[in-house]
């Protein structure tokens, strides 16, 4: 059976272009757009990896990547954060706070494919 | 005996050797075994290049005129570097941390990076560099003029010179703009230099040996016989000596080619200490021999014999051409050595401080321009090679070289000194500001000009006969060597005294009065407390600031009484006495929120970096971004066209940093949302854009993939636009243009513009009310309007949208209400903010700046942009300035 990814994240066109490159890498792609009823979605139907993307509408991602660390259910997901804002600091948050990779926008298709591949290739 | 032609060989050859040497350590560099290259010994002979053909020829010229005063040129340099090491161990330091590349750079960057200040060293050292430059083309083509004979025309000492500041143009531009990286060190040129410090006191101990005991039978023998010389009667002048002792100690530091090697070549600090005693080794072994070859000089060459020529003289006399030949090669090497760690210094500092700042301005006026950055720096740096030999060739011809060596060598020292007040006060004291150090600069520059340079070029040549004795004007106080009166003094002194001393005054008094900018603060702070910021590398363990600098900062933002007390309580938290607490990571963290509670968190985390890491928040980083995103696009044949767009949001990118950079928005969060803003579009083009280059695509796939692209850069173009808009608006630029309209021309012509096709929205007006004349700028007006309908368009949640504009004659405001859900009254402030969005982003496709645009434009325009709370459904209410209103009641047109 095919590895899942759920890509929390809400430009449409972020969403098309990595869905693109792991679906044609044989992986299953969901996709959520909500802040909010993320973490909901996560303990729904646990992927093998998250891909969480840190400003989202209606919940940040930091807010969401605690909540995921936090429970038990979801406490050994990977997650791989993704942020456009690029500092240091945002770097050294989303680790402390469990993140399993740190990746900044704009990325490498290579580099997406090879971390997702390193996470959840079981 | 030797011929002009054999010895031009001879130099040939040696050139070739030192380019072969040259060659052979930069690969070894380049292949990462430079182990040896570093070593603290080629460190301290490539200090050698203080002795340049000035004290290889000039020091015996300089004993035979004036007796041992000619110590004091190698007592300076010796006291720095054995007294003052701590000094100079700061400068290495903050050269270092700093990344300096020259000495303009460092007093430009100790002053808050000031363009001014690099520009203004930079010129003084070019103009007290040149002549010194030029005094070592003409020692080449002395010395080679003393080997030529009656029938050799080819010692013509034009072309000599001109072929060898040729040829070391080549050599310089050859190794010295190999790296990029003006802070990278010249392997090549270093080892060059090594070399050539070995063979100049070689020669010149070869020279006094034979001298000594071939010529003078024995120490003993020639001991008598300096007693027995002219020399010995010599009167020597304290002062002189005080003051020539302290000016070549301050030129060791300030000589830009002195700075390059010590600070800019410096491999590693403890070279420093076997530095610090082996250079003054090496020039009490330079120094050695140079009464007795003077003695013997005068007593055996026929009288009217130039005796800083004696090096090569006395050897060709006595008929020793191989010697004779050595001490040739000595002192090309001083010579050619100079010239080129000269020459460095000064191209690295006219390139980066004159050349790089005006084209980057040209191009920021909109001329041609291509990508590459990099290649135009080396390019320039070139260039500016070629541009200061020129200079040194030209002042060569145009000054005659007829001096003596030695007087335009000490002109070029006092020059270059000016800047001493600035490199220490900018080195020790928190206090020192860019206007001071700017007056100081100036006024010493002025004084200098005026009182030693012109005068030097000649009498009666650059400043009139009667000028010099009766002073400018028939000001006799203005004396170029009899300023203020002070009649009697050696000139030399008088200019360094005075010069220096009204430079000093300047300096001071003027930074006493003047306030340090916000960066200069940060960069004072940096630089006088070097050993207590710099340790090793890291993030924000990395040594950090010290709390009381971090405390003055936080009062600044926070108050001083809260200040105090969360210093307060982190040092009780830790467990310490007092007020000031230890600097930890964590207490740099916590600081960093409190701070950003005041600031916001960009400017904030800006503040700490600046002050515990030097660390920069950068715009560039995304303008490489775009720049890459432009190669891989090239790359890709079918999307030409994109990719030229993609350029061209790349140079609009660069013209929004140089903007925001000007504008110092760096202030509530802003750089990161735009950070933000800008990444997110380019995460979605460079996407695509790789999977295009790939290939293998369906082609319906191509186009839409091709499609997003396009959408995305066209989305970056808006932001740019919006962004740069804001820019001018905030810096009240961009002139009004206030005309008397008809309001409701203004509002047909925004919603032509804002909806073309209406749409599902409904629009309902009464056009007869808006029939009243205002005073305004109509372009700025409809843009407000524009951007309130598109949002009612755009936001409108009503089923059956429609938008009411209506005309309110008191207060005299345009209303624009939509029948939507409307938006929170908490919310009303915040919308106004920039990049304050309410909805998704997919649905506003903008950037949440079009309301802070407005709310700019109304604040210029007089009036105001309010949302309207309690209202139904959503109220924008544009307030037009009283006066304009007023118009509009009292003389309404009939349409």
């Amino acid at each position: 059976m095919a590895r899942r990814v759920l890509l929390i994240e809400d430009e449409p066109n972020i969403i098309e272009a990595v869905s693109f490159i792991l679906s044609r890498d044989g992986w299953t792609v969901h996709t959520h757009s909500d802040g909010a009823s993320a973490a909901e979605r996560v303990r729904a139907h646990p992927p093998d990896l998250v891909i969480l993307d840190a400003m989202l509408p209606g919940r940040s991602g930091y807010d969401i990547l605690q909540e995921l660390r936090d429970a038990e259910e979801t406490r050994g997901i990977p997650v791989m954060m993704l942020t456009a804002r690029g500092q240091a600091r945002d770097r050294e948050l989303a680790l402390s706070l469990g993140a399993t990779h740190f990746m900044t926008k704009p990325f490498s298709n290579a580099e997406v494919l090879d971390r997702v591949r390193a996470l959840a290739g079981g | 005996m030797l011929g002009f032609n054999g010895l031009v060989g001879i130099a040939l050859l040696y050139v070739a050797f030192l380019f072969g040497v040259a060659f052979a350590a930069e690969r070894r560099a380049a292949q990462g075994r430079d182990g040896w290259l570093r070593s603290p010994w080629i460190y301290t002979l490539s200090l050698s290049i203080y002795c340049t053909a000035w004290t290889f020829y000039g020091a015996v010229g300089y004993a035979a005129r004036s007796g041992l005063e000619y110590l004091t040129i190698y007592l300076g340099p010796s006291l720095v570097m054995l007294g003052w090491w701590w000094l100079l161990r700061k400068l290495v330091r903050v050269g270092r941390a700093q990344r300096i590349t020259s000495i303009a750079d460092l007093i430009s960057s100790r002053f808050g990076k000031s363009t001014l200040l690099g520009v203004i060293v930079t010129l003084l050292a070019v103009v007290g560099v040149t002549p010194y430059i030029a005094l070592q083309l003409q020692s080449i083509a002395q010395s080679l003029d003393v080997f030529a004979g009656p029938g050799d025309t080819a010692g013509d000492g034009g072309s000599v010179a001109l072929w060898s500041a040729i040829g070391l143009a080549l050599f310089t531009i050859l190794f010295g703009t190999r790296n990029l990286d003006a802070n990278e060190r010249h392997h090549g040129i270093v080892m060059a230099i090594a070399v050539e410090a070995v063979v100049k006191i070689g020669a010149l101990l070869a020279v006094g040996i034979f001298v000594v005991w071939d010529l003078g039978g024995g120490p003993s023998a020639m001991l008598a016989r300096i007693d027995a010389s002219p020399i010995a009667a010599w009167e020597q002048s304290g002062g002189r000596w005080v003051g020539f002792t302290l000016l070549s100690a301050a030129a060791l530091l300030c000589l830009p080619r002195m700075f390059q090697v010590l600070v800019v070549e410096n491999a590693d600090e403890s070279h420093l200490g076997t530095a610090s005693w082996a250079f003054p080794l090496y020039l009490l072994l330079m120094s050695l021999f140079v009464v007795p070859i003077a003695v013997m000089g005068l007593e055996r060459l026929p009288d009217g014999s130039n005796p800083d020529m004696f090096v090569l003289t006395l050897p060709l006399a006595e008929g020793r051409d191989g010697l004779a030949a050595w001490a040739f090669l000595g002192g090309f090497s001083s010579a050619a050595s100079m010239v080129m760690v000269a020459t460095i210094a000064l191209a690295t500092m006219v390139s980066n401080h004159i050349v790089v700042p005006l084209w980057l301005h040209a191009r920021a006026q909109g001329a041609v321009m291509s990508g590459d950055v990099r290649g135009m720096v080396l390019i320039s740096r070139r260039l500016s090679i070629l541009g200061v030999l020129g200079l040194g060739y030209l002042y060569f011809r145009l000054s005659g070289g007829g001096a003596a060596l030695a007087s335009i060598g000490l002109v070029a020292f006092v020059g270059v000194v000016q800047v001493l007040p600035a490199m220490l006060g900018g080195l020790f004291w928190r206090g020192a500001t860019r206007n001071g150090a700017a007056a100081g600069l100036v006024i010493g520059f002025a004084v200098w000009l005026w009182s030693m340079f012109l005068p030097s070029v000649g009498d009666g040549t650059a400043i009139p006969a009667a000028v010099m004795t009766q002073g400018p004007f028939g000001l006799a106080w203005l004396r170029p060597q009899a300023l203020f009166g002070s009649e009697g003094l050696d000139p030399v002194l008088h200019a360094a005294l005075w010069s220096l001393v009204l430079n000093s005054m300047a300096f001071v008094a003027v930074s006493l009065a003047s306030f340090p900018g916000p960066v200069e603060r940060l960069q004072g702070a940096q630089f006088v407390g070097v050993f207590d910021h710099s340790g090793g590398p890291g993030g924000w363990a990395r040594g950090a600031a010290d709390a009381e600098t971090l405390l003055v900062m936080a009062q600044r933002i926070l108050g001083s009484a809260e200040a105090q007390a969360i210093f307060a309580r982190a040092a009780a938290a830790q467990g310490r006495d007092g007020a000031l607490p230890d600097v930890t990571p964590e207490f740099i963290r916590a600081l960093e929120r409190e701070l950003a509670g005041s600031v916001g968190a960009a400017t904030a985390h800006a503040m700490i970096g600046q002050m515990t890491e030097g660390a920069s928040v950068t715009v560039e980083e995304l303008i490489a971004v775009a720049d890459e995103t432009a190669q891989i696009m090239e790359y890709s044949g079918r999307l030409e066209q994109k990719s030229a767009e993609l350029e061209r949001t790349a140079m609009a990118l660069r013209e929004a940093n140089a903007n925001l950079t000007a504008l110092s928005v760096q202030k509530d969060g802003f750089l990161s949302q735009v950070s933000h803003e800008l990444r997110t579009p380019m995460t979605s083009i460079r996407a695509f854009a790789e999977i295009l280059r790939e290939g293998g695509l369906a082609p319906d796939e191509q186009a839409r993939f091709a499609a997003i692209i396009g959408d995305e850069a066209g989305r970056l173009t808006r932001l740019l636009d919006d962004l740069l808009d804001l820019a001018v608006l905030e810096a009240g630029q961009g002139r009004l243009d206030m005309r008397r309209v008809v309001l409701s021309e203004v509002l047909d012509r925004a919603l032509a513009a804002a909806l073309p096709d209406p749409g599902g929205l409904r629009l309902l007006r009464d056009r007869a009310t808006e029939a009243v004349e205002i005073e305004t700028d109509p372009d700025r007006l409809a843009q407000v309007f524009i951007n309130l309908i598109a949002n009612a368009r755009k936001y409108c949640d009503a089923a059956e949208p429609e938008l009411r504009i209506v005309w309110r004659p008191e207060p005299g405001a345009v209303d624009f209400i939509d029948n939507g859900s409307g938006i929170p009254a908490e919310q009303g402030r915040v919308i106004f903010e920039k990049f304050s969005r309410l909805s998704d982003p997919g649905r506003a496709g903008g950037a949440g700046l079009g309301l802070a645009i407005c709310r700019e434009i109304m604040t210029r325009l007089g009036g105001a942009v309010r949302h309207l709370p309690g209202s139904e459904g959503t109220t924008f209410r544009v307030e037009l300035p009283r006066n304009a209103a007023a118009l509009a009641i009292d003389q309404p047109v009939a349409v």
